[in-house]
C-alpha cells in the first residue's frame, strides 16, 4: 500500500495570490463585441465555430445528395462537388473542431479551471478571435467569387490545386483559401501564445500541474502541438501562393497542360505533402487531445469514480503529443517514397496506439463500478470511447504499409478518419456542451432533446460509416462525383450510398434539434444553479453563474486537493471541490 | 525535414526539461493540503512577456527550421544553381550584429542603473518606491542612445536587404528563375518582416524610454527586445550558411 499523508499547513504564510489587473469593459462594444474576457471571446469562438460548422454539415449533405442519387440534381456538377468535398473537409477539420476545442472550450475552460481572473494577455486574445473571424469571412467569400471556392480536396495537393482542370484555381478561390488559412494561423497563434502561457504562469496557487484536470492537460498539450505544427501549414500556404500569384516553382513541377507547356518547372509536390502532413498528423492530435481530456472529465463526474490511473493520463498524453510529430509520413505511402521510411513511420504509427490504448483502458476502468448517472453528456463520453474505438482499430489496418497500399484512396479511409477525428471529437463536443452549458448561460439544456439528439447521432453514424468501410473494402475509391460501370464495383454499392445518404440526413436533421435546443434554453433551460453535476472543479465552484468580470470574487481560489475526489470513503458528500480545505475524512492509515 | 527534426528534439528536451521539474510522478490523490512545492514561486519569478517570449520564439524557430528543410530538401535536384550572395549582406550581416549588441548595452545600462539605485536608496528605508523607480539622466541618455542605434542599425539592415535584392534582380536573378532565387528571396523577405515586426516593439520600447514609465517596465521591454534580436540573429546567421550552400541535409542522398 502507498502511504497516504495530508499535509499540514499552518507553518505555510498564506501568501495571497498576486492581483492582476484587470482590464474593465465601460461600454457595450467593448464588454460585448471587442472584449477582452476569455469567457466572452470562447462564447464569440463557439458561434463562429458553430456557425460555420452547419455550413460544412449542409455542404456533407450534398455530398451524399450526389453519392446516394447521382444524377438526380442537376445543380451537382463534379466540380461542385469537387468544392463541396474541399470545403466540407477543411472547414470540419480547422474552422470548427480546432477553433472550437481550442478558441472555444480553451478560452473558457483555462481561465476558469486553473483559478486564474482572465488570460495572460487579453488583448492579444481579443485580436485572436477577430483574425479567426476574418479568415472565416474571406473564407466564405470565396463561395461567391468568380469560380467558386477551390475544389482541391483538403490537402490542397499541387499541382493539381493551381492547375486550370481544378475548380476554383483560376478565379480567386484557392488564393482565397490559402489566405484564409494564413490569416487561421496567425490569429490562432495569438490564441495559441495565451493558452500555454495562462497554464505555465496563470494558474492560482495550490494548482500544481498535477492537480490540472484532465481536460486542461489535454488543451493544453494540444495547443503546444498546434504552436508547432500549424507552422508547417503556413509555410506550405505561403509558397503555395508564391506559387500561384508571382510565378514560382515551389511545388510546381514541369507541366504540359493542353499541349502547352507551362512556365513552371523543377518544384517538388512532394515536399508540399511532407511539410501539409508535418501539421496534418498532429492535427488529428489537437483535435484529439482536448477530447481525450474533456472525456476523462465527464466520466469522472458521471461514474462519480476518480478516473482510473491519473498520472497514467497525463504521461499518455504527453507521450502522444510528442510522437505525434513523427508519424506523418504513413499519409504519404502510395507517395513513393523509400520503403524504409514506410517502416519507419509505420512502426511510430503503430507505437502510439500504446498510450491510446492505456488511456481507453482507463476510461473503461473508470466506468468500472462506478456510480454511472446515464446523463446526456455521459451518453456522449460512452459514445465517443466506442466510436473512438471502432475509428482507431481501423487505423492499424490504415498504419501498415502493405494493408494501407490497397486500401488507399478508397472510401474505407473516409470512413476510418471519420469515425475517430469527425465523429469521435464532436460526440465530445456535444457532450461538453451539454456539460458545461448551465455554466456558460445558467440553464440546462433540455434533456429529452438531448438524448433524442444524442441516441440519433449515435446510431446514425454508425448507419453512415460502418457500411462504408464495405464500400470501400470493395474498392470503391473516395473523391469520385460518381461510379459509372466499373466492374469490379456490384450493383449493391449505389443501395448501400442511397442508404447511407437517407442516414446522414436523419443524423443532420438531429443537429438542427440541437441547434433549438440551444437556442430555446437561454430562456427557457431550467435554472441551473452554480453546480448542477455536484463536480469537483473550479469553474463550478464560482461566487456567480454564469461566472462574472474576473471569474472569482474578491478572493481567488486556493487549491487543496487533485480534482477527483469523487466518492471518498467516509466522506459526507460524494465529491469534495478542489478548493475546499477539509481534509475530506481521508483515513490516516499507513500501512 | 531533418532540420525540423533537430529542432523539435532542442524543443523536447526543454519540454521534457520543464516537465522533469513538474513532480509528474507525485500521487497528487494522496496529497491533500496546501502544496508547498507548488511552483508558485517559479510563476512569480518569470514574468509572463517573458514566457510568452520564449513560446514565441520557439513558433518563429519551427517556422525557420521548416523553411530551411524545404530549402535543404530542394537544394539536392540538380537543376538548383546556387544564388551568389551580394556583398552587400556581409555590412548587413554586422549592421544586425552591431544592432543586437546595443539592444544588448542598452540593457546592461539601464540594469546598473537599478542596482546603483537599489543600494543608494535602500538604507533609507524602501518605502518611496517611487524614487528607486527613476532613472539617472546619465544612464537614461546612456540607455537612449543605444537604443536609437539599435532601431537605425535594424532600419539600415533592412535597406540593405532591399539593395541586395535589387542588386540581384539587376544582374538577372529574378524571383521565378531558378528555385534557389525563390528560396532566397522567401528567407530574407520573411527574415525582414521579422525584423520589421520587432522594430514596432522596439518602436514601442523608445517611447517609453523618452515618457516616464518606471525603471522596471522600461527594463523589462528592453530586455525582450534585445532577446528577440540575439533570436533572430542567430536565425540569420543559420541562413547565410544556408544560403552559402554550406548546409546539407545527411538523409538525403545528392544526385550531383
Amino acid at each position: 500500500m502507498a502511504d497516504i499523508h495530508t499535509k499540514t499547513d499552518e507553518h505555510i504564510t498564506p501568501t495571497e495570490v498576486a492581483e492582476v489587473e484587470l482590464y474593465h469593459a465601460t461600454s457595450f462594444w467593448t464588454k460585448y463585441i471587442f472584449s477582452q474576457d476569455a469567457k466572452v471571446i470562447a462564447i464569440q469562438y463557439s458561434i463562429v465555430a458553430i456557425a460555420i460548422g452547419f455550413v460544412a454539415l449542409a455542404l456533407s449533405s450534398l455530398i451524399r445528395l450526389q453519392l446516394g442519387f447521382p444524377h438526380l440534381f442537376e445543380f451537382i456538377t463534379p466540380e461542385t462537388y469537387y468544392q463541396f468535398v474541399t470545403m466540407h473537409g477543411m472547414i470540419m477539420v480547422v474552422y470548427l473542431l480546432t477553433a472550437l476545442f481550442l478558441g472555444g472550450f480553451g478560452n473558457y475552460l483555462i481561465p476558469l479551471m486553473i483559478g486564474a481572473r482572465d488570460m495572460v494577455f487579453p488583448y492579444v486574445n481579443m485580436l485572436s478571435f477577430w483574425i479567426y473571424f476574418l479568415a472565416v469571412i474571406v473564407l466564405v467569400v470565396s463561395f461567391f467569387v468568380p469560380g467558386g471556392p477551390t475544389g482541391a480536396g483538403w490537402t490542397l495537393y499541387p499541382p493539381q490545386a493551381i492547375l486550370s482542370g481544378t475548380p476554383g484555381s483560376q478565379g480567386a478561390g484557392i488564393i482565397l483559401m490559402l489566405a484564409s488559412l494564413a490569416l487561421f494561423i496567425i490569429g490562432f497563434t495569438m490564441g495559441g501564445l495565451n493558452y500555454v502561457v495562462t497554464v505555465l504562469q496563470g494558474r492560482t496557487r495550490g494548482m500544481t500541474m498535477m492537480r490540472l484536470p484532465l481536460t486542461i492537460w489535454g488543451i493544453f498539450t494540444a495547443t503546444v502541438l498546434a504552436l508547432l505544427a500549424f507552422p508547417a501549414l503556413l509555410v506550405a500556404t505561403v509558397m503555395m501562393l508564391f506559387d500561384r500569384v508571382l510565378g514560382t516553382s515551389f511545388f510546381m513541377p514541369s507541366l504540359i497542360e493542353f499541349g502547352e507547356h507551362l512556365s513552371y518547372g523543377g518544384g517538388s509536390p512532394i515536399m508540399f505533402q511532407h511539410l501539409f502532413w508535418f501539421f496534418g498528423h498532429p492535427e488529428v492530435y489537437i483535435v484529439a487531445l482536448p477530447a481525450f481530456g474533456i472525456v476523462s472529465d465527464l466520466i469522472s463526474v458521471n461514474a462519480r469514480k476518480n478516473i482510473f490511473g491519473y498520472r497514467m493520463m497525463v504521461w499518455a498524453i504527453v507521450g502522444i503529443g510528442g510522437l505525434s510529430f513523427i508519424v506523418w509520413a504513413h499519409h504519404m505511402y502510395v507517395s513513393g517514397m523509400h520503403p524504409f521510411f514506410g517502416f519507419f513511420f509505420a512502426t511510430t504509427t503503430l507505437i502510439i496506439a500504446v498510450p491510446t490504448a492505456i488511456k481507453v483502458y482507463n476510461w473503461v476502468l473508470t466506468l468500472w463500478r462506478g456510480d454511472i448517472h446515464l446523463t446526456t453528456p455521459m451518453l456522449f463520453s460512452i459514445g465517443f470511447i466506442v466510436t473512438f474505438v471502432n475509428g482507431g482499430l481501423t487505423g492499424l489496418f490504415l498504419g501498415n504499409v502493405v494493408v494501407d497500399v490497397p486500401l488507399s484512396d478508397t472510401m474505407f479511409v473516409v470512413a476510418h478518419f471519420h469515425m475517430v477525428m469527425g465523429v469521435a471529437p464532436v460526440m465530445v463536443i456535444m457532450g461538453a456542451i451539454y456539460h458545461w452549458y448551465p455554466k456558460i448561460t445558467g440553464r440546462m439544456l433540455n434533456d429529452a432533446m438531448g438524448k433524442f439528439h444524442f441516441w440519433v447521432t449515435f446510431v446514425g453514424s454508425y448507419l453512415i460509416f460502418f457500411p462504408m468501410h464495405y464500400v470501400g473494402l470493395v474498392g470503391v475509391p473516395r473523391r469520385y462525383p460518381e461510379l459509372g460501370d466499373a466492374a469490379f464495383i456490384p450493383e449493391s454499392v449505389a443501395t448501400l450510398n442511397a442508404f447511407i445518404s437517407i442516414s446522414a440526413f436523419v443524423v443532420g436533421f438531429a443537429q438542427i434539434v440541437f441547434l433549438y435546443n440551444l437556442i430555446r434554453s437561454i430562456r427557457n433551460g431550467k435554472h441551473a444553479g452554480s453546480n448542477p453535476w455536484r463536480a469537483t472543479t473550479l469553474e463550478w465552484q464560482t461566487a456567480q453563474t454564469p461566472p462574472g468580470h474576473g471569474n472569482f470574487g474578491d478572493e481567488l481560489p486556493i487549491v487543496y486537493r487533485w480534482p477527483y475526489d469523487y466518492s471518498v470513503p467516509g466522506a459526507s458528500v460524494d465529491f469534495i471541490a478542489q478548493n475546499d480545505p477539509g481534509t475530506g475524512a481521508k483515513p490516516e492509515t499507513t500501512s | 525535414m531533418t532540420t525540423v527534426l533537430v529542432f523539435l528534439l532542442i524543443v523536447s528536451s526543454v519540454s521534457i526539461w520543464w516537465l522533469s521539474k513538474q513532480r509528474l510522478t507525485s500521487k497528487p490523490w494522496l496529497q491533500s493540503g496546501l502544496e508547498i512545492f507548488d511552483g508558485h514561486a517559479d510563476q512569480i519569478r518569470s514574468s509572463k512577456p517573458k514566457v510568452g517570449l520564449i513560446v514565441f520564439l520557439g513558433i518563429i524557430g519551427m517556422f525557420f527550421s521548416l523553411l530551411i528543410s524545404g530549402n535543404l530538401m530542394r537544394q539536392e535536384v540538380t537543376d538548383w544553381r546556387q544564388v551568389p550572395l551580394p556583398n552587400i549582406l556581409w555590412i548587413n550581416t554586422e549592421l544586425l550584429i552591431i544592432s543586437s549588441l546595443c539592444l544588448h548595452f542598452a540593457l546592461v545600462a539601464a540594469r546598473k542603473n537599478d542596482a546603483s539605485l537599489f543600494l543608494k536608496k535602500l538604507p533609507q528605508g524602501g518605502s518611496d518606491l517611487s524614487n528607486i523607480e527613476m532613472i539617472k539622466p546619465s544612464v537614461k541618455r546612456a540607455v537612449k542612445n543605444r537604443l536609437r542605434l539599435a532601431t537605425f542599425t535594424s532600419i539600415a539592415f533592412l535597406a540593405g536587404q532591399m539593395i541586395a535584392w535589387k542588386e540581384l534582380s539587376n544582374s538577372g536573378f529574378q524571383l521565378t528563375g531558378n528555385p534557389a532565387n525563390s528560396f532566397f528571396y522567401l528567407l530574407t523577405g520573411i527574415h525582414g518582416l521579422h525584423i520589421l515586426g520587432g522594430l514596432v516593439a522596439l518602436g514601442r520600447t523608445m517611447l517609453g524610454s523618452w515618457l516616464q514609465i518606471t525603471q522596471e517596465k522600461l527594463m523589462a521591454r528592453i530586455e525582450l527586445c534585445a532577446f528577440y534580436w540575439h533570436f533572430l540573429l542567430v536565425v540569420w546567421l543559420v541562413l547565410l550558411v544556408v544560403m552559402l550552400g554550406w548546409a546539407h541535409d545527411p538523409f538525403i542522398s545528392s544526385h550531383h
